[in-house]
């Protein structure tokens, strides 16, 4: 609610600016490589906003495959964030409609993953340190998306500044932020086993939903510990 | 390559644009259509975050060659006592170390 929610927030949001800039310059590096113009990359970048989706959606606009399976394609993929929103409700409930609407557009894999960890430890998550968090992401991808379009063929091999680790290890980061709850192990091995089967099975992006859905049916699965079911006004308020 | 805009290629993004709203909107106006959340319900909620990720991070750690595998490992190891920005670091030493000194 404060000056200091909106630096944290800037603060958080800028090293995952760092972390996904070499992801946005591979984005507008292989648009180009695809046939879309520097423009076209940008406002792709400024309007859908998610990183794996938009690499995919390219991939296959370069395959010449019909419009309406690249955007089933991109749906898919980014299915996941029907949970995330679903997960984040409890914590967002006091944002007005045009806040939340915000709240949405921006709503990636690391801004979903903070915002919990702030709203389970009892930081809360309020609109100035949300907004922060995702505008220092938000602009610098675009900017990187523009640059890796303009400059695509002039960037090497990535993986000779080890750049390509970077996000693997960011997420086994987050993964690794939420080892105290419960069922923690039997959901991230259920994960593990269900994307690896899918991924070599059925394929990338495909085993991020698979896996992912498997390891929520696992946690819906394992023995519940004593509680109630909480109202979800009740909960927002906590 | 064109450098103008393509009205096909627009629509094409904007629809894109739509459908991921559409999924970053849903579990919000799905769950609000409900009074409570069932327990198991919660539980699996609960999970999302976890269940997730480790998509991302399992098929990245086991296809890629050892170089990566060494980083995350060691990454792992780091976070155990220290903060991300240190893992981060950790983990992108590890790789640069064993590619360029050890050629993985």
């Amino acid at each position: 609610m404060n000056r200091e929610d909106v630096i944290d927030g800037l603060k958080g949001g800028a090293i995952i600016a760092i972390s996904s800039a070499p992801f946005a310059i591979l984005f507008g590096a292989v648009a180009v490589d695809n046939g879309l113009s520097v423009l076209d990359a940008a406002v792709m970048s400024a309007t859908v906003y998610a990183g794996a989706s938009q690499l995919v959606g390219i991939e296959l606009f370069g395959h010449n495959v019909a419009p309406w399976l690249i955007v089933l394609s991109i749906f898919a993929v980014n299915f996941r964030h029907i949970l995330y929103s679903a997960a984040l409700t409890r914590f967002i409930s006091h944002f007005s409609p045009i806040q939340k609407f915000f709240t949405f557009f921006l709503l990636t894999d690391p801004q979903f993953a903070e915002a919990v960890k702030r709203g389970e430890d009892g930081r809360g998550v309020s609109f100035e340190w949300y907004l922060g968090f995702g505008l220092s992401i938000y602009f610098p991808w675009l900017f990187f998306s523009a640059v890796g379009a303009w400059f695509g063929s002039m960037m090497g091999d990535p993986r000779t500044l080890a750049i390509d680790v970077l996000l693997p290890t960011y997420f086994l980061g987050l993964v690794l932020a939420f080892r105290q709850r419960s069922g923690f192990y039997p959901v991230v091995f259920a994960s593990t086993l269900g994307s690896i089967a899918a991924y070599h099975l059925v394929g990338s992006p495909w085993h991020v939903s698979i896996g992912a859905a498997v390891g929520v049916a696992v946690a819906a699965l394992l023995p519940l510990p004593a509680s109630e079911p909480k109202p979800i006004a009740e909960e927002a308020e906590a | 390559m064109s450098e103008i805009l393509n009205p096909e290629m627009l629509l094409l993004i904007f629809a894109a644009a739509v459908a991921t709203f559409l999924t970053r909107v849903g579990g919000y106006v799905l769950i609000t259509r409900m009074k409570t959340i069932p327990p198991r319900m919660e539980q699996a909620l609960n999970a999302v975050p976890a269940a997730v990720l480790t998509t991302l991070v399992a098929p990245a750690f086991f296809n890629g060659g050892w170089d990566v595998k060494i980083a995350m490992l060691v990454a792992l190891v780091v976070s155990l006592r220290y903060p991300g920005l240190i893992m981060l670091a950790a983990g992108w030493a590890a790789a640069m170390t064993s590619r360029h000194l050890f050629g993985f």
